[in-house]
C-alpha cells in the first residue's frame, strides 16, 4: 500500500517538484550572480508556454523517442520509490539516456550531434559509479532492494562515503551542471549552441525538461538512500541533507567553468576508482 | 539414442559430397537439405531425450574400431598441417602440430587406462546441440544466398564455395562431436577439427592477408591444443582414466588448468585475441558460424564443463582474471573500430571474456549467468553478422561510417541490426540480466577486481552499441537509391533469429526455470533457484514495459500533426539539410561521424599492454601451478 502511494506520488510529484526546483535553481543562482532572476515558477510558465506552441519538427522520430525517454526515465523513478532492485533501477536509467541519445542523433543536425556524441561519453563517465554504488548497497546492507536498503539501524553513508561523494561528482553530470554540462547546457551561451536540443522545439522540448525534473527527483531520491535507515528522523535529515545536496550543486555551477569532454570523462573514471572502487575494496575487505 | 551418431556424422557425410556438385543450384539445393535435417534431427534427437526424462546418460565404452578411425584421422591432419604449412613457409607451425600428435599417439600406445562412457548427454550438452543446429542451421542456409551475392561482388576472388559448404558441414559435425565427447581423447579430435577448419575458412580468398591471417589463428589454436595434449598424458598417468568428468572431480589443478588454457585460446581471450580480430577476413557466414555464434563457445563450453574443478584454485582465478580483464580490454577497443565486423568481433571477445571470467569462477549463480549469456549472444551475435554481411553486399561497404542513415536506405536490414544491437546491451534484454546476475555473484566472491572491470566495461560497451545505434537510425535523407540485394533465404535466417531473440526475451523466465536451472544442477548437483520466479516474473513485466513503450508511443505520436523544418546549420542550410552557406557565400558540404577516440582506445595503443599483461598473468600463474603440483 505505502508502495503504491510512493510511486504515485513520484509520478505525480516529481515534475511538479522537480519544476519547483528549477525554479529555484535559477532564482539562486540569479542572486549569486547579483541578479534579481525569474519568478520562482518560471519553470512552470515555460513549461505551458512550450505546450502551446505549434510542434515544428525535423523528423517523424523525435517526438516518439522524447516520449519514451520520459516514459522510462519516470519507471526508473517508480522503481526507486517503490523500493525495488536499484541496480534495475539504474539500468531502466541508462536505457532511457539511451533514447534521449537518439532522440538527438536520429536529426542529422550537427550541433545535437555532437551534443550526443558529448552525451555518450557523459553516460560512460557516469555508469561505472552509479553500479559500483549500487555494489556498496548490496555490501553495506546485504541486498540491492530500496526497501531493504533504507530499513538498516545505521544510515549507509557511514560504510560510503567515499560512494556519496563520487556520486555527488555524477550527480553533477547527469543533473547538466557546470563544470560537467558539455552535452547541452541549462544556460543559452554555450559554444555548440543548446548541443543535445538544439532541434527540439515546442512541446518536444517540454517533454524533455519534464522528463530532467523527473531525473532531478530521481538523482535527490538516491541520495536520500544513502541516509535514511530504520529510525523515523533519519528521513527528516535525509530530506534536509539532499535540500543541502542541490543547493552545493548549484552552487558549483556558478563557481566552475565548463570543461573539455576529455577532462569530464578522465575526472569521473579516476573518482570513480579513487572513492569508489577503494570504498568497495574496504567494503569487501571488512565483511 | 540411435540419432546421435547420425548428428555427428550426416553432416560430414554432406561434406564430402557437396564439393563434387559443380552446380550452384544443386550445391544450394542440398546446403537447404542438408541444414533443414540436422535441424530436425537436433529437434528430434532433443524431444526424445526430453521424453525420457531428461537424464544424463553416458554412452559407448567399447569403440575400438572408432578409436582407430580417429587415430587415422588426427595423423591426417597432422599431414595436412604439415604441408600447408611448408607450401606457405610456416615452419615453425609443423612443430606444434606434429609435438601433439606424436603426444597423443604416445600416450595412447603405451598408457593403458580403465574403459569409459566416450560420449555423454546432458543438459549441457543438449542446449549446445540445439544452438549449433539451429544456429548453425541457419547461418549455412544464410550462406547459400550470400556466396551467391558475395562472388557475383568479388570477381577477384576465385569461387570456392563448394569447399566454402564443405568445410561448414565438417564444422557442423565436429562441432556436435565435441559437445557431446566425454572422453579427452575424442574431445581433442574434435576440437581439432575445429581449429584446423577455422583455418581452412579464414584463408578462403587466399590473399596474401588471408593466408598470413589464417596461420596466425592456426598457431594460436593449436597452441591451446599443444596445452589439451599435455594435459591428456598428465591424467592418464596419474588418473588412469580419460573421463573429463574425473579430471573435473581429482580436482587436480595442473591438468584443469591445461585444459583451461586451451580453452581460453579457442576463446580468443588475451593475449590470443588477435587471431579472432584477423579472422574477419573470412567471408561472413564463417565468421558468423565460427568466429561468434559457436566454435569460440567450444572455448567457454569446456571451461564451463571445468567451472567446479576451479572453483577457488589457482587456475579458477587466473582464468577469471584473464576473462574479466579481455571483457573490459576488448571493449575498450571497440569503441577505435569504424569497420563493422572488427567491432563485432571485438564484442565477441569482450563478451566471451565475461563467460570466462564467470566459469572461472565456479559457482552456481555465475555458471547461471555464463549459460544465459552463451544462449543471449549466439542469437543475438549471428544475427548481427548476417545483418552486416547483407549490408555489405548491397551497399558495397561495412564500415559503421557508411551506414548513416540506413534506416531509410535499407529499412529491413535496419530493423534486424537493431533488434540485435538492442538485445546485446539494453536494459530488458537477457544480456543485461546476466549482467546483473554475474556482478552480483562477483560481489559475493569478494573479487574487487572482477567487479571494477565489470563496471568499467560495461560502460565502454554502451559506448560502442549506442554509436553504431545512433548512426544506422539517424533520418537523413540518402542521395542515390541503393537496392537491397538480399535474397529470401537470408532474409529466412535473420528472421527466425530475430524472431527467437524476441521469443527468448519474452519467455525468459520460462528458459531460466526449464533450461538453465536444470543445467546447473546437473553440474553442482541440488542447488535452490539463483533468481526466484519473483523477481524473473518482475524482469518480464519490465521487458514487457520497455518493449511496449516505444511501440504505444509510436501509436500516440502518429496523429500530432507537425509541420517540418530544415535542421539548423549555423551557416543558412540550403534546403536538402546537407549543403549549408559558409561564410565566403559558398555552398559547403556537412558531413556528420561518429566520434571514435582513436588516440585513447586505439588497438595500435592498447593492444600490445594489454597482451603483455595478460601474458604476464598467464606465465606466473601457470608457473605458480606448475611449482605447486611438483612440490
Amino acid at each position: 500500500m505505502i508502495q503504491v502511494i510512493s510511486v504515485i506520488a513520484y509520478l505525480v510529484g516529481a515534475p511538479l517538484l522537480g519544476g519547483f526546483l528549477d525554479g529555484c535553481d535559477r532564482t539562486v543562482s540569479a542572486r549569486m550572480q547579483g541578479r534579481q532572476g525569474p519568478p520562482l515558477l518560471q519553470p512552470f510558465y515555460d513549461l505551458s508556454k512550450l505546450f502551446h506552441k505549434q510542434i515544428l519538427a525535423v523528423n517523424s522520430l523525435q517526438l516518439l523517442l522524447n516520449l519514451c525517454y520520459l516514459v522510462l526515465l519516470a519507471i526508473a523513478g517508480a522503481m526507486l520509490f517503490a523500493g525495488a532492485d536499484i541496480l534495475m533501477c539504474l539500468f531502466i536509467l541508462s536505457t532511457a539516456d539511451m533514447f534521449l541519445i537518439v532522440a538527438a542523433a536520429s536529426d542529422s543536425s550537427p550541433y545535437s550531434s555532437i551534443g550526443a556524441n558529448r552525451e555518450m561519453i557523459q553516460v560512460m563517465a557516469c555508469e561505472p559509479l552509479t553500479l559500483l554504488m549500487a555494489v556498496g548497497f548490496y555490501l553495506t546492507t546485504g541486498s540491492f532492494q530500496v526497501k531493504d536498503i533504507i530499513a538498516q539501524p545505521v544510515s549507509a553513508v557511514v560504510m560510503m562515503p567515499g560512494l556519496l561523494f563520487g556520486f555527488f561528482v555524477i550527480m553533477a553530470v547527469k543533473l547538466r551542471k557546470s563544470p560537467f554540462d558539455c552535452a547541452t547546457s541549462h544556460h543559452a551561451h554555450q559554444e555548440i549552441v543548446k548541443g543535445l536540443t538544439t532541434e527540439m522545439s515546442g512541446p518536444t522540448f517540454a517533454i524533455m525538461n519534464i522528463a530532467e525534473y523527473y531525473e532531478i527527483i530521481l538523482m535527490l531520491g538516491i541520495v536520500a538512500i544513502f541516509f535514511i535507515n530504520a529510525t523515523w528522523w533519519s528521513w527528516i535529515v535525509a530530506l534536509v541533507l539532499c535540500a543541502v545536496a542541490f543547493f552545493l550543486e548549484t552552487l558549483w555551477d556558478n563557481i566552475s567553468a565548463r570543461l573539455k569532454w576529455m577532462t569530464l570523462f578522465k575526472g569521473c573514471w579516476i573518482v570513480t576508482l579513487l572513492a569508489g572502487g577503494i570504498n568497495i575494496l574496504v567494503l569487501m575487505l571488512i565483511r | 539414442m540411435g540419432i546421435l551418431p547420425i548428428l555427428i556424422v550426416w553432416p560430414m557425410i554432406l561434406a564430402i559430397i557437396l564439393p563434387f556438385l559443380k552446380a550452384r543450384r544443386a550445391r544450394g539445393i542440398l546446403a537447404y537439405i542438408g541444414a533443414g535435417s540436422l535441424m530436425v534431427l537436433a529437434v528430434v534427437f532433443l524431444l526424445g531425450w526430453l521424453f525420457n526424462g531428461g537424464q544424463t546418460q553416458a554412452l559407448y565404452v567399447e569403440t575400438e574400431a572408432i578409436d582407430h578411425l580417429m587415430t587415422v584421422g588426427e595423423l591426417f591432419l597432422m599431414v595436412l598441417i604439415v604441408v600447408l604449412s611448408i607450401r606457405h613457409r610456416k615452419y615453425p607451425v609443423i612443430l606444434l602440430s606434429v609435438g601433439q600428435t606424436l603426444l597423443l599417439l604416445w600416450t595412447e600406445f603405451t598408457m593403458p587406462v580403465e574403459g569409459g562412457a566416450h560420449m555423454l548427454v546432458d543438459g549441457l550438452s543438449m542446449l549446445m546441440c540445439a544452438i549449433v543446429a539451429i544456429i548453425g542451421g541457419f547461418i549455412c542456409i544464410y550462406a547459400v544466398g550470400y556466396m551467391k551475392t558475395y562472388h557475383e561482388h568479388h570477381k577477384e576472388y576465385k569461387d570456392r564455395s563448394g569447399f566454402f559448404f564443405s568445410m561448414l558441414f565438417l564444422f557442423l559435425g565436429a562441432m556436435m562431436g565435441l559437445v557431446f565427447s566425454q572422453n579427452l581423447v575424442w574431445l581433442y579430435f574434435f576440437w581439432e577439427i575445429t581449429s584446423v577448419v577455422s583455418f581452412l575458412l579464414i584463408g578462403y580468398t587466399r590473399t596474401e592477408e588471408a593466408v598470413h591471417n589464417s596461420f596466425r589463428a592456426l598457431w594460436m589454436n593449436l597452441l591451446g591444443g599443444f596445452g589439451f595434449a599435455i594435459a591428456i598424458p598428465l591424467v592418464s598417468s596419474t588418473l588412469h582414466s580419460l573421463q573429463l568428468a574425473d579430471v573435473v572431480a581429482s580436482g587436480s589443478v595442473l591438468p584443469i588448468a591445461l585444459l583451461a588454457f586451451a580453452g581460453l585460446t579457442k576463446s580468443a581471450q588475451l593475449p590470443f585475441s588477435s587471431w579472432l580480430l584477423g579472422a574477419m577476413v573470412a567471408p561472413t557466414p564463417s565468421s558468423a558460424l565460427l568466429h561468434s555464434a559457436t566454435m569460440v563457445k567450444a572455448g567457454v563450453y569446456l571451461l564451463i564443463r571445468l567451472s567446479p574443478g576451479m572453483h577457488d584454485t589457482m587456475a579458477g582465478i587466473l582464468v577469471s582474471l584473464i576473462g574479466g580483464f579481455t571483457f573490459i580490454a576488448a571493449s575498450m577497443m571497440a569503441i577505435a573500430q569504424t569497420d563493422a565486423k572488427k567491432v563485432l568481433a571485438f564484442s565477441t571477445v569482450s563478451n566471451l571474456g565475461l563467460i570466462v571470467a564467470c566459469a572461472g569462477i565456479g559457482v552456481e549463480e555465475t555458471i547461471w549467468a555464463a549459460v544465459l549469456l552463451m544462449i543471449f549472444h549466439a542469437i543475438s551475435k549471428s544475427m548481427l553478422f548476417q545483418a552486416v554481411g547483407a549490408v555489405e553486399n548491397s551497399i558495397g561497404s561495412r564500415n559503421i561510417e557508411r551506414m548513416h542513415g540506413l534506416i531509410l536506405r535499407l529499412p529491413k536490414l535496419t530493423y534486424i541490426m537493431g533488434i540485435g544491437i538492442a538485445g546485446m546491451y539494453l536494459a530488458p534484454f537477457g544480456m543485461l540480466i546476466s549482467k546483473w546476475v554475474a556482478l552480483r555473484s562477483f560481489v559475493d566472491a569478494d573479487n574487487v577486481l572482477l567487479v571494477l572491470f565489470l563496471a568499467f566495461g560495461s560502460a565502454t560497451t554502451m559506448l560502442y552499441w549506442t554509436k553504431w545505434l545512433t548512426k544506422i537510425i539517424s533520418q537523413h535523407k540518402p542521395k542515390e537509391i541503393e537496392k537491397d540485394v538480399t535474397l529470401r533465404d537470408q532474409y529466412l535466417s535473420m528472421g527466425v533469429h530475430a524472431v527467437l531473440m524476441l521469443l527468448l526475451c519474452f519467455l525468459f523466465p520460462i528458459v531460466a526455470r526449464y533450461a538453465v536451472d536444470p543445467i546447473i544442477n546437473e553440474i553442482f548437483g541440488n542447488v535452490e533457484e539463483v533468481l526466484s520466479m519473483n523477481e524473473l516474473t518482475t524482469m518480464a513485466i519490465m521487458l514487457v514495459s520497455v518493449l511496449l513503450i516505444p511501440a504505444i508511443m509510436f501509436l500516440v505520436t502518429r496523429s500530432a500533426k507537425r509541420s517540418y523544418v530544415p535542421i539548423y546549420m549555423s551557416g543558412a542550410n540550403m534546403g536538402d539539410n546537407t549543403y549549408f552557406v559558409n561564410s565566403y557565400g559558398e555552398p559547403e558540404h556537412l558531413y556528420l561521424t561518429n566520434w571514435y577516440l582513436r588516440f585513447q582506445f586505439g588497438m595500435r595503443k592498447l593492444m600490445r599492454p594489454c597482451e603483455m599483461i595478460a601474458m604476464a598473468a598467464i606465465v606466473i600463474f601457470i608457473c605458480v601451478i606448475i611449482g605447486g603440483a611438483v612440490a
